[in-house]
C-alpha cells in the first residue's frame, strides 16, 4: 500500500535536523512537510525517516540536497496579476510620492519569478534606479539559481501568460533571450538587487524596507510560526511600509495584526501603523 | 427509495470532481438540507488562474453558503468550503486547513488525491469521501486512503459520469462502500442527515 510516515517519525526528524544543521523545522505546517519529507524518500529511494537521518548523518553534503527538497520552491512571474497591477498603480506610486529612494524586502523569495517580475515593473515605470531590492531565502542553492535568473520555457509560457494579464508595456519576451532551451533574464534587471542567504524563522531583522512581500511562505508554517514570522516583518518595516501576503493568506489571528491596516483585501496588501 | 446503513459518528464530507462534475456537484448543492451539520470539503478541478467566480456559479442554486478558506482557517461544522485556484488544499490535525502551491499532483493544483488523503489522516474512520466524474486519475489515491482508514467510500456511478476515468482510479486501488447515481448519493446524504439529527 502507499507509504505513510508517522508524526513520531516527523518529530525525530526535525528535532536531528535542529541539532544536526541548525535548521527548525519544527513549526512547520504538517500536512506539507510529511509530504516533503515522502517526495525525499521517493526521489532517493530510502524505505524510512531512520534511513533518512543514516543518510544524512553518512554524507554530510546531502544536508544541503535535503534542504533544497524541503522547501517548496515553485513560483511564477506575476502570479496573481491583479496583485501586480495593485503594486504598480496604488502602492509604488504612493512610497515615491513621499520617498527619494525606496527598500524592497522578497523574504523567501525561491527561485526569484517574483524578484525578477518587480524589476520588470519598475523598469517599465521608470522606477528601477530609485529602488534597492533584497531578495533572500533560506536555501543556497536557490539564491544561486534566482541570481542567475535561467527559467524552463515551459514555465516561460505561464509568466508569458501572467504579464499579459497584469498588463505589462511589451512583451516579456523583450527581457530574455532564449539559450539552449532555457530563458534566460537580463542581467541588468537585477544588478542592484541584493540576493542573500536569509532563515526567515531563526535569522535576525538585518535591514529596514518600505516594502515587503512575503506571498505564500508562511502558508509553511504552523500558526505559532507565523505569529513570530510576522512580528519580524513587522520590525522589519518602517512605519507607514507596506506588506504583501499570498492571495489566501490571512494575519488576523497574528498578535501583530492590529499593528497593521489592511489597504487591499483581495490582494492581500497591508500598511504597518504602529511600532 | 435506497435505504442506507448508517453509523453516527461521521465528522465531514470530502467531495472530489473534475471534468463533469459541476452539474452533479451543483445537483447535490441544491438538494442538501440547509442545516446539514457537516463540513464539506470539496475540492474540484479548475481553471488555475481564474480566482473569482467559480464559487460564486456554486453557490447560485446552493442551499448552503460556500467559502474558499484561508490558510490555518478552522474547519466549521455545516459550512462548505472549496479548494481555491492554484493552491492545495490540505486538511491538518486539530481541525483546520491549510494551503500550499507545492508542485502540481496528477497535472492538478488543487490536486483532490492532497484533499482527499489529508483528510483521511485526520478524520480516519470518521470521514465520508465522494469521487465524482472526472477524465484523469487524480482522486484515486485519496480514495484509497479513506477506505484504508475505514471511512465510508463513494464513488459516482460510472455509467452516469460522463467522463468515468476518476471513479475507476478509485476502484482500481481499492473496493469502494458505494458505487452510486447521484439521486442516490443526495438521498444517502439526506439519510445521513437525519441520522446526524436524530
Amino acid at each position: 500500500m502507499i507509504l505513510d510516515i508517522e508524526i513520531s517519525d516527523l518529530r525525530k526528524l526535525t528535532e536531528y535536523i535542529k541539532t544536526k544543521g541548525n535548521y527548525d523545522f519544527t513549526n512547520y505546517a504538517m500536512s506539507s512537510f510529511k509530504r516533503r519529507i515522502l517526495r525525499i524518500l521517493e526521489l532517493y529511494r530510502l524505505p524510512s525517516v531512520d534511513a533518512l537521518i543514516e543518510k544524512i548523518e553518512s554524507e554530510p553534503t546531502f544536508l544541503e540536497v535535503f534542504i533544497c527538497e524541503i522547501t517548496v520552491n515553485v513560483t511564477e512571474m506575476f502570479r496573481d496579476p491583479s496583485f501586480w497591477r495593485q503594486l504598480r498603480d496604488e502602492v509604488l506610486p504612493n512610497l515615491l510620492l513621499n520617498h527619494k529612494s525606496i527598500n524592497i524586502w522578497h523574504a523567501g523569495c525561491s527561485s526569484g519569478e517574483e524578484v525578477f517580475s518587480m524589476a520588470i515593473l519598475l523598469k517599465e515605470a521608470n522606477l528601477l534606479d530609485r529602488v534597492r531590492i533584497f531578495a533572500t531565502d533560506l536555501d543556497k542553492e536557490i539564491i544561486q539559481k534566482a541570481k542567475k535568473g535561467k527559467y524552463t520555457l515551459k514555465n516561460m509560457e505561464l509568466n508569458q501568460k501572467n504579464y499579459i494579464r497584469f498588463q505589462g508595456k511589451f512583451e516579456l519576451s523583450k527581457y530574455f533571450k532564449e539559450e539552449d532551451g532555457f530563458a534566460v533574464m537580463d542581467p541588468s534587471l537585477v544588478e542592484n538587487v541584493t540576493f542573500r542567504v536569509h532563515d526567515l524563522v531563526q535569522g535576525p531583522v538585518f535591514n529596514k524596507f518600505d516594502l515587503a512581500l512575503c506571498r505564500n511562505v508562511m502558508i509553511y508554517f504552523n500558526q505559532s510560526l507565523q505569529n513570530s514570522v510576522l512580528n519580524k516583518l513587522h520590525e522589519s518595516l518602517f512605519n507607514y511600509g507596506y506588506l504583501c501576503v499570498g492571495s489566501k493568506e490571512s494575519l488576523i489571528w497574528c498578535d501583530s495584526a492590529n499593528k497593521f491596516i489592511v489597504v487591499n483585501n483581495e490582494e492581500k496588501i497591508y500598511k504597518k501603523i504602529k511600532e | 427509495m435506497r435505504n442506507f446503513k448508517i453509523n453516527s459518528d461521521y465528522k465531514a464530507v470530502v467531495i472530489g470532481g473534475s471534468a463533469g462534475s459541476f452539474q452533479g456537484i451543483t445537483k447535490i448543492l441544491s438538494q442538501i438540507p440547509e442545516d446539514f451539520p457537516l463540513p464539506i470539503i470539496m475540492c474540484l478541478h479548475r481553471l488555475k488562474h481564474v480566482r473569482n467566480g467559480f464559487v460564486e456559479a456554486l453557490k447560485l442554486k446552493s442551499t448552503k453558503d460556500i467559502v474558499e478558506p484561508v490558510d490555518k482557517e478552522s474547519i466549521r461544522r455545516g459550512q462548505v468550503y472549496l479548494a481555491p485556484a492554484n493552491y492545495h488544499l490540505s486538511i491538518e490535525l486539530g481541525n483546520y486547513f491549510s494551503l500550499s502551491t507545492e508542485e502540481m499532483f496528477n497535472n492538478s493544483r488543487p490536486a483532490i488525491d492532497i484533499t482527499l488523503g489529508t483528510a483521511a489522516y485526520a478524520y480516519r474512520h470518521r470521514l465520508v469521501g465522494i469521487l465524482l466524474s472526472g477524465a484523469n486519475r487524480d482522486g484515486g489515491i485519496g480514495m484509497a486512503r479513506i477506505q484504508q482508514k475505514g471511512g465510508l467510500t463513494i464513488v459516482q456511478d460510472r455509467e452516469e459520469c460522463m467522463i468515468s476515468t476518476m471513479p475507476q482510479a478509485a476502484l482500481d486501488l481499492a473496493p469502494m462502500d458505494y458505487e452510486l447515481k447521484l439521486n442516490e448519493i443526495i438521498d444517502f446524504l439526506n439519510q445521513l442527515h437525519k441520522k446526524l439529527n436524530s
